[in-house]
């Protein structure tokens, strides 16, 4: 069994206009930034765009707002970019924000083969709004269903052409959730190494559930917010 | 009246040796430099890793390591790294002991609204609905009116709602404050140098006073 593809270009191939995408990471942390840049040269349209944020203005999805390639944004959090803003209030853009444990586990939920979940999170806000509320002991829960995506784009720090993945700190974040939920699942990993390598126990996304795996190259991986201490 | 750094130091006060903790963005996040030694906490950043330590120095920063305000941050000895998805279900399943967090407004009977302002803000909730509709323990960290100088503590918050019936303690710059379960706030400290009468003004929302109140001890 080989999932190994050339590249960006190979992996995303088949995704076309209209397509709902999963796209792992937290902010720029973990983020698939191969597959995004291959996305954006392919041009493809009219995206829906799972993703827990939305870029900023020229990385990660902020790249594929620009050329207009986003119809749908769901995210929990769209802060630290200005395009997105921009087009969010003139309506160019539909977005739905949902909380950010509800993200995580409506793909929960897709990659465990559930249809939804309950949980407290929403009741009594604008969240709630058209949503089935069951009672459980006496506490109220919101129906949340699980996310149908067509495909689920992941990063990871090794992989083997198996499709088995291991995450490095907290880019794992989204990634292994979303690597279940995907339809297709395509993994882009800084290291592509040979089976037996990674030792079993500490396989973080077993290979089943990811269909094609590239190493990129010359990974950015770019800091958001650079905090730091001096020493002494 | 307390800066930042006095809010925050008033609320270190209140973690307790062997909590988990999960700090918000803002003055929150201070509140870490005011844990005592001796108190043994665990900071949780619902990005997935328990056991956050201080910012790495100059030069050690790893992209791969950051908090949930996205900042680069340190592992201590200990600490563990999982999903989202486990993150927010320690979050849910109540085994996060206490979750500290900003506020735009806060209602007498304990909803608080941080979210969005509609037709001005639209930056999304990220976790705080999820850690307010779960967490036992949640203090509010803000200041007690906002920039136009209206109080931020209502009788009915006016923005869209995070959460419901959550909030148990507010720390502002000028009082600490609990919410009762039958509703109101009800004036614990006094921040120093300020008065009963001061507070009184800034509180929108229905205020209980009960006997002398006391001076905080920071």
């Amino acid at each position: 069994m080989n999932k190994v593809v050339s590249g960006a270009d190979e992996a995303i191939r088949d995704i076309e206009d209209g397509m709902t995408l999963m796209l792992g990471g937290f902010g720029m942390c973990g983020l698939p930034e191969k597959s995004i840049l291959a996305l954006v040269k392919k041009g493809v349209k009219d995206l829906t765009c799972i993703s827990n944020n939305a870029g900023v203005d020229d990385f990660g999805i902020g790249l594929l707002l620009h050329q207009h390639q986003v119809k749908k944004m769901i995210s929990s959090y769209v802060g630290e970019n200005a395009e997105f803003e921009r087009q969010l209030l003139s309506g160019e853009l539909e977005v739905e924000l949902i909380p950010q444990g509800t993200l995580a586990t409506r793909c929960m939920a897709a990659g465990y083969g559930m249809p939804a979940i309950f949980t407290p999170v929403g009741i009594g806000t604008e969240v709630a709004e058209g949503k089935e509320v069951r009672n459980f002991n006496g506490k109220d829960y919101l129906m949340e269903m699980a996310f149908d995506a067509d495909f689920a784009i992941v990063k990871a720090w090794k992989g083997d052409r198996l499709g088995n993945l291991v995450y490095r700190s907290t880019a794992r974040n989204f990634n292994p959730v979303m690597a279940m939920a995907g339809k297709v699942t395509i993994a882009e990993v800084e290291e592509l190494v040979e089976p037996g390598e990674l030792d079993p126990d500490n396989v973080h996304t077993p290979g089943i559930y990811v269909h094609r795996i590239f190493q990129g190259e010359n990974y950015e991986k770019r800091i958001e917010q650079r905090t730091v201490r001096k020493k002494n | 009246m307390l800066d930042k750094e006095g809010i925050a130091k008033r609320i270190a006060k209140e973690i307790k040796d062997g909590y988990y903790v999960n700090l918000g963005i803002g003055i929150p996040t201070l509140v870490a430099n005011y844990i005592p030694d001796e108190v043994d906490v665990i900071l949780q950043s619902e990005n997935g890793l328990l056991g956050m330590g201080p910012f790495p120095f100059e030069g050690e920063e790893d992209a791969d390591t950051i908090n949930a305000g996205k900042q680069t941050i340190t592992k201590l000895a200990g600490s563990a790294i999982f999903d989202s998805a486990m993150s927010f279900g320690m979050i849910r399943a109540k085994k996060v002991n206490l979750t500290i967090l900003g506020a735009m407004e806060v209602s007498e009977n304990g909803d608080i609204a941080n979210w969005k302002i509609p037709g001005k803000m639209v930056k999304g909730m990220g976790g705080a609905m999820d850690l307010v509709a779960s967490a036992e323990n949640i203090i509010v960290a803000m200041q007690h009116v906002n920039k136009a100088g209206e109080s931020k503590l209502l009788p009915k918050c006016t923005l869209p709602l995070t959460g419901i019936n959550c909030v148990k303690k507010i720390v502002t710059e000028l009082a600490v404050l609990d919410v009762l379960p039958e509703g109101g706030f009800r004036l614990l400290e006094r921040a120093p140098g300020v008065s009963v009468e001061e507070i009184k003004k800034a509180t929108a929302g229905k205020l209980i006073i009960e006997g002398e109140i006391p001076e905080m001890v920071i």
